[in-house]
């Protein structure tokens, strides 16, 4: 398939680009020992790059001007509900981006329970439907709306 | 903290793309594509996306375009939304990939490998526009189910693959034949490895048509992950979710194919129009076919600010699912009076169009430029919202850019 010089070619831009991603880990390690308290991992070594990872990942609980930060979800009462019984197949997003009366909420969730793999929510449903037909309900606009948000510049 | 976090991310990143990607499996991988857990992965790198693009849903990945990032005629990469409606596949191994074609209409089951494909059959290129069925769902009132897209879920890319017919035809077709449908390699959201993500397809007429291709390069190159590698369905014209992705199957069916999203309401409108917020039952939703004729202007960039008595040049593109658009006007007026623009052929049959008109206004004041398309059937777009329809599919209202003009 492949003649000689491409491949050495490929070989030599593989070698470029590996020579230019040390160069950027080696910048990236800098910053790191340089804003690091224990840059070079007396008590833990290594390791400590993906721990510091993981442990950094958004609180699941944390809350920042009534956002529920991890899901993008409003404040409220059955906040967490939703967040456990929603969130963990799709995104927070997928909620919010939504508005909707009582009634169609309860239809989503039928559906995803008929067609996409959602369990019985027993007790919990009534708290999700409360949350979500508050916090969640449809804003009407009208056949069309004005345009909004508009970010002004100066033309040429 | 956050600051330490996201350096130490960046270096175990820049080094896993040289040890994994760029040696390793540097002729399977797509360009963009990193190894790691891509639910991790900030999606504007991963991804290769413009930082104007809007994040609709990580989970899974719903991304948006906007007016002033679609201004290329041939769109690239970076500017092309992204929807997908499971988990995308990863470790893709284009060596051993392989497209079954089966289904109640064939003569007999048949396995291709890409090469196959590549090798013993003639490949073409065409430009096809690809427009999400739900683009403009946003607008619709009572809201609808579903990604609430704007108005950039659009583009206009090249595609180069094989014909669908000429393999169909190497396969052998039965006289029976109704419908295609096809499979894929993305998994479920819910993880269940019995349940596709989606799984649509179309009537023979359109399979058979010369633009629908099994595609394997976008713009001149691999297609990026996000958007098929190594191999996708190529419908134009067409709700894009018929242009499936990571195919690994193509079914030709005797009955309008009923896999995921092809049944319900998924991708259908009442077939007869209802009053907004209307129950429609199942069995009184039909199939979107083509898509309706639409435009967008994509220069200048909406908020214009203009100095009095300078011209104002204004471009874009049109489209018209399986038709052409045959004139294109602008409004400054709220469509009191229209002007006609310069419009140009497609490329090629499916491929959107483009337009252009120079602009004067009258005097200082705040204005909406809006655009409106006309296609050879003499379908306008309309002003205000069309026929409300419960998933909130086929909004092909014009577009308007708002400008000042300054004293």
């Amino acid at each position: 398939m492949e003649n000689p010089l491409q491949s050495l070619l490929q070989k030599l831009y593989g070698l470029l680009l590996g020579f230019f991603a040390i160069l950027i880990a080696a910048g990236a390690l800098l910053v790191y020992v340089a804003t690091s308290p224990d840059p070079f991992g007396m008590n833990t070594p290594e390791v400590v790059i993906a721990e510091t990872e993981t442990e950094e990942v958004v609180d699941p609980d944390l809350i920042e001007n009534g956002v529920h930060v991890a899901s993008g979800l409003v404040e409220g009462e059955g906040l967490m509900t939703v967040v456990q019984n929603c969130t963990s197949c799709h995104s927070g997003k997928l909620v919010s981006q939504n508005r909707m009366n009582r009634e169609a909420w309860k239809h989503t969730i039928e559906w995803m329970q008929e067609t996409q793999g959602l369990w019985d929510l027993g007790n919990n449903e009534v708290i999700i439907l409360d949350y979500l037909s508050e916090y969640y309900a449809p804003v009407h606009h009208g056949r069309r709306q004005n345009l909004t948000d508009v970010a002004w510049y100066d033309l040429e | 903290m956050k600051r330490r976090s996201f350096v130490t991310k960046t270096a175990l990143g820049s080094l896993a793309t040289v040890v994994g990607a760029d040696i390793v499996f540097g002729n399977h991988l797509p360009k963009g594509y990193t190894p790691l857990g891509l639910d991790t992965v900030d999606p504007y790198k991963a991804f290769g996306k413009h930082p104007d693009m809007k994040v609709l849903n990580d989970r899974p990945w719903n991304i948006e375009s906007q007016a002033h990032l679609l201004d290329d005629k041939v769109t690239p990469n970076a500017s092309i939304f992204i929807r997908n409606n499971g988990v995308m596949p990863e470790d893709i191994d284009v060596g051993s990939w392989t497209i079954t074609f089966d289904g109640e209409s064939v003569k007999q089951s048949k396995t291709y490998s890409l090469q196959d494909l590549k090798s013993k059959f003639t490949q073409y290129t065409y430009q096809a526009t690809l427009e999400c069925g739900g683009n403009g769902r946003i607008e619709f009132d009572p809201p609808a189910k579903g990604n609430q897209w704007g108005l950039g879920a659009v583009y206009c890319a090249e595609w180069t693959g094989v014909r669908l017919r000429d393999v169909l035809e190497d396969v052998g077709i039965k006289d029976d034949a109704v419908y295609i449908g096809y499979h894929a390699a993305d998994t479920h959201l819910s993880g269940d490895p019995k349940k596709e993500p989606i799984s649509r397809g179309c009537p023979m007429s359109k399979a058979l048509q010369d633009e629908t291709l099994l595609a394997f390069k976008m713009n001149g190159e691999d297609i990026p992950l996000a958007h098929g590698h190594p191999v996708r369905l190529i419908a134009g014209g067409w709700p894009a979710s018929v242009s499936g992705k990571w195919i690994t199957g193509i079914s030709v069916r005797n009955k309008v194919h009923d896999g995921t999203k092809m049944t319900g309401s998924a991708y259908r409108v009442p077939c007869k129009p209802v009053a907004p917020g209307t129950e429609v039952t199942d069995e009184n939703m039909c199939i979107i076919e083509s898509m309706p004729v639409k435009s967008l202007i994509t220069y200048p960039k909406t908020g214009g600010r203009l100095a009095k008595g300078k011209p104002l040049h204004i471009r874009g593109h049109a489209w018209a699912g399986e038709y052409e658009v045959v004139k294109m006007e602008y409004s400054i007026d709220f469509g009191a009076s229209w002007t006609e623009c310069t419009l140009s052929k497609p490329a090629n049959r499916l491929a959107w169009q483009h337009f252009e008109a120079t602009v004067n206004f009258p005097a200082e004041g705040y204005y909406e430029v809006w655009a409106r398309a006309t296609d050879s059937n003499g379908k306008k777009q309309p002003m205000l919202v069309p026929g409300w329809n419960p998933k909130g599919y086929l909004n092909n209202a014009c577009h308007r850019i708002a400008i000042k003009v300054k004293a």
